[in-house]
């Protein structure tokens, strides 16, 4: 009797999972036309400019909105809502002329009083955005932020439908590329006042770019239409777009062998060879603007007022052989804090760039002696990564250069990128950590900003009074040549003090089907669907 | 049998409440939050999002206002995925999982049993050893090692079938996450069967059924089939447990935008109502579940009171 009531139990459940099953039939829509498949790593967070934060949600958002300015596909700054502008002489005002026939998805006119909207929402504490400082530069934006100002009191104006006027703090000669971020680009304020947060769902989204949002299952696809109110949408070749959540790397591969996605996100880090063997032009690998490095916890020993040691560490790893042998994609040995790449801007090189390994590897064990250590009383420090096969393999090869040379001994520890970030921020337990950070503009200020006495992205808790003072210089300087020059030195200045071990530099990797047509790489790994195509050539 | 009905629901608030507390308390307790991220956030943005999601309130403040929310059915809006709500996403993906669920568990009974039946009835031929010996490769092969074969294989080399989920390829995209997910359960199940139609074959029952003159196959689907069921109904309990967990590496490995995927990915990212929202919703459902199977047993058995 025990048995059978057992199994009752379990055919009930089972009687559940059939009654489920049976009604959950979906009605997601069905392609047409010339459909784009690509590829993400993970479901944007949200759809909504202003609470998004990821770079996969900043790559949807480009294709459904367009801000004042935009990139074409090889990353020049080219115009977009905004057909023309002036600069100030003072480099302190801009003044944006709007195109007369942009218009939403739903057929409004896009006027500078929807910029000025979205501007404000963008500052407004109670929207929470985490792009909030993007504006920082703009008249009264830090205190809007703050919450010391009210928001209408930003340095924005609409003088007419088509005239924006931005008024600046200071010379901000990235203001252009700041504007081409999605938390940046217009609102459409009747939608977000009718549906409050939810307005960026499918159904109620209204978007003045290239595409408008048709469908999103969250953990598997959002699909994207043709937006035909778009003021160019003459240009844009593809009738949709779908992108396809795929966390795994190697499952994305197969879709992408399997011809389910045209273009992949990135490409699993093993059997590089192989897939360039196998890919020959469709594998595109590109530089990218991001660094890969080791930070020194610099409020606690051995790392504090210790730059000695830090620079022998620094000179005792070979990044060639880390490039070409631990990882081998392309990725460009880091001698700098600034990617090579970058806009206006030449990188410093640390001063031992040029010396050959036997000179670094001298110069660096007499480094580490001065320091006070040596074989019988060898530096013991941890290495903090969060778990990852690509962070193992750099970490162990970083601890068998560092035993090597100078006979440090080095323990690997392996977090939870949670447990990382949390012990990164509270500066008691890391020695060495992993981190990395990606430029958010194409400026050399997006990332010496990083390492600004202020910056909560400051990790190894850098503060210099000279390189403080070489920034506040570079930020008052309306002459581009000026202003980059006090940049470099202040690079110069920073790596001499080695309060970061720059590893590598990022490559961006993606597969790209010969059928798509307009594909161009560039140091932002920005693709905006509206400048792809599909040739019927299969 | 109301008023029985009545008390276990209302036994059942402590224990919901007591899975409730130690969930909350477990993911407040992992280190990190939903917003951290290597790209740290200057401090009057980082205060700004704390106030809008009520993460700068002390944690009996949070729980009071996530236990109030909850009690007006709502378990309010996931950190991750800022436009939807959690009961949305736990409404969508469910019946996915569900789906998925249950025609494994269909295939695997189906596919177990037909083949543990024949490997009983051509016992110690080649036949036998045949079908226990790809038995014994499904069970032993993990779902991670076969998932990627599969794919390679019907979806790559051949393309009769899609590798991922996608809208365009209809019921065709459930084959090879079904196949899957149902395969270490047909090995099982066939396994079962075999052992126990061996037994039932040589009972005095079988015996009398034959030398009545009936037929093998007669005398299988009217007399064995039956209590040779027997272990192999008890058996589905831990099957589908085992599909439940095992369709978290499936839905991943497939793209299937199921409740697995979200249990992980939620606990990875710290979206704490996510994880909060999915917990209460299985043990809600397990509860009722029990007390759904116990009020049956007295319908079914007139022996069992209720008190």
């Amino acid at each position: 009797m025990l048995r059978t009531m057992k199994s009752i139990r379990y055919l009930l459940l089972l009687a559940v999972f059939g009654l489920v099953a049976v009604y959950s039939c979906s009605g997601e829509p069905v392609d047409a036309g010339a459909v784009l498949q690509r590829g993400l790593p993970a479901d944007p967070e949200t759809l909504d400019q202003h609470k998004a934060r990821s770079t996969q949600a900043a790559d949807v958002l480009r294709d459904l909105g367009e801000g004042l300015v935009g990139y074409s596909p090889t990353g020049e700054l080219v115009p977009a809502a905004a057909e023309s502008w002036e600069v100030s002489e003072d480099g302190r005002t801009y003044t944006f002329h709007l195109r007369p026939e942009a218009r939403w998805s739903n057929g409004d006119r896009v006027t500078s009083e929807h910029f000025v909207f979205a501007f404000r929402r963008l500052v407004t504490p109670a929207t929470a955005a985490f792009y909030a400082n993007m504006l920082a530069d703009v008249v009264n934006a830090a205190g809007a932020v703050a919450g010391d100002v009210p928001a209408e009191k930003l340095g924005v104006e609409a003088v007419d439908d088509v005239t924006l006027v931005v008024r600046l703090e200071r010379p901000t000669p990235y203001l252009l590329s700041l504007l081409t971020h999605p938390s940046t680009f217009p609102l459409h304020p009747a939608s977000v006042a009718e549906h409050g947060d939810s307005f960026a769902r499918p159904g109620t989204l209204i978007s003045n770019g290239a595409f408008t949002l048709e469908a999103w299952v969250p953990g598997s696809a959002l699909a994207l239409r043709r937006n035909e109110k778009y003021w160019n949408d003459a240009a844009t070749a593809l009738d949709g777009v779908n992108y396809h959540v795929v966390v795994q790397d190697a499952a994305e591969l197969n879709r992408y062998r399997a011809g389910e996605l045209h273009i992949t996100s990135t490409v699993p880090p093993d059997n590089f060879e192989e897939l360039k063997v196998q890919f020959g032009d469709e594998l595109r690998v590109a530089p990218y603007l991001g660094i890969y490095y080791y930070g020194f916890n610099l409020l606690k020993p051995p790392f504090k007022d210790n730059p000695e040691l830090r620079q022998a560490l620094s000179m005792a790893v070979d990044r060639e052989q880390l490039a070409t042998k631990v990882l081998g994609r392309g990725e460009v040995p880091a001698f700098s804090w600034v990617p090579p790449g970058v806009s206006s801007y030449k990188p410093t090189v640390m001063s031992f760039a040029t010396l050959g390994r036997e000179a670094r590897e001298n110069l660096a064990r007499r480094l580490y002696k001065e320091a006070g250590y040596s074989d019988e009383n060898p530096l013991r420090i941890e290495v903090r990564y969060n778990t990852s096969d690509t962070n193992k393999k750099i970490a162990a090869a970083v601890q068998s250069m560092w035993r090597n040379v100078l006979g440090v001994e080095a323990t690997l520890v392996n977090e939870e990128f949670q447990v990382l970030l949390a012990n990164m921020r509270d500066a008691e337990v890391t020695q060495v950590f992993r981190s990395s950070w990606m430029g958010d503009y194409n400026d050399a200020h997006t990332f010496l900003s990083v390492l600004q006495a202020g910056s909560a992205a400051n990790m190894p808790r850098y503060a210099n009074e000279e390189y403080e003072s070489l920034m506040q210089r570079a930020a008052s300087q309306v002459d581009d040549q000026r202003r980059r020059l006090y940049l470099e030195e202040a690079e110069r200045v920073m790596l001499a003090d080695h309060p970061v071990l720059p590893l590598y530099f990022f490559v961006s990797k993606h597969l790209v089907r010969p059928e798509v047509g307009g594909w161009g790489d560039n140091v932002l790994d920005y693709h905006y669907s509206q400048h792809l195509s599909l040739s019927a050539t299969q | 049998m109301l008023r029985y009905t009545l008390l276990r629901v209302l036994g059942a608030i402590p224990t919901l409440l007591l899975v409730i507390v130690l969930a909350f308390l477990m993911v407040h307790a992992a280190p990190g939050g939903p917003f951290d991220d290597e790209r740290v956030l200057p401090a009057d943005v980082e205060a700004n999002i704390a106030r809008a999601y009520h993460l700068d309130e002390p944690l009996p403040k949070q729980f009071v206002r996530y236990l109030s929310g909850l009690l007006q059915g709502d378990l309010g809006p996931s950190y991750r995925y800022r436009d939807y709500t959690v009961s949305e996403l736990i409404g969508n993906s469910f019946p996915l999982s569900m789906q998925l669920g249950a025609l494994a568990m269909a295939l695997a009974i189906v596919l177990g049993v037909s083949a543990g039946t024949v490997a009983a009835l051509k016992q110690d031929t080649y036949l036998d050893r045949l079908v226990m010996a790809c038995s014994m490769t499904g069970i032993s092969v993990p779902v991670f090692v076969f998932a990627p074969v599969l794919v390679l294989l019907f979806a790559v080399k051949l393309q009769w079938l899609p590798a991922g989920w996608s809208s365009a390829t209809g019921g065709a995209r459930l084959v090879l996450p079904v196949i899957t997910l149902a395969l270490p359960q047909v090995a099982y199940i066939a396994r079962l069967t075999r052992a126990s139609m061996i037994d039932v074959l040589g009972r005095d029952f079988i015996r009398t059924a034959r030398a009545q003159g009936l037929g093998t196959m007669t005398v299988v689907r009217l007399h064995a089939l039956k209590p040779a069921m027997l272990p192999v109904l008890s058996y589905i309990g831990p099957a589908v447990a085992a599909i439940l967990t095992g369709s978290v590496i499936v839905e991943e490995i497939f793209g299937i935008p199921g409740l697995g995927q979200f249990f992980v990915r939620g606990a990875l990212n710290r979206d704490y109502t996510l994880v909060l929202g999915i917990v209460v919703f299985y043990a809600t459902l397990i509860v009722f579940l029990n007390l759904a199977v116990d009020i049956l047993y007295g319908v079914i058995d007139p022996r069992v009171r209720y008190r």
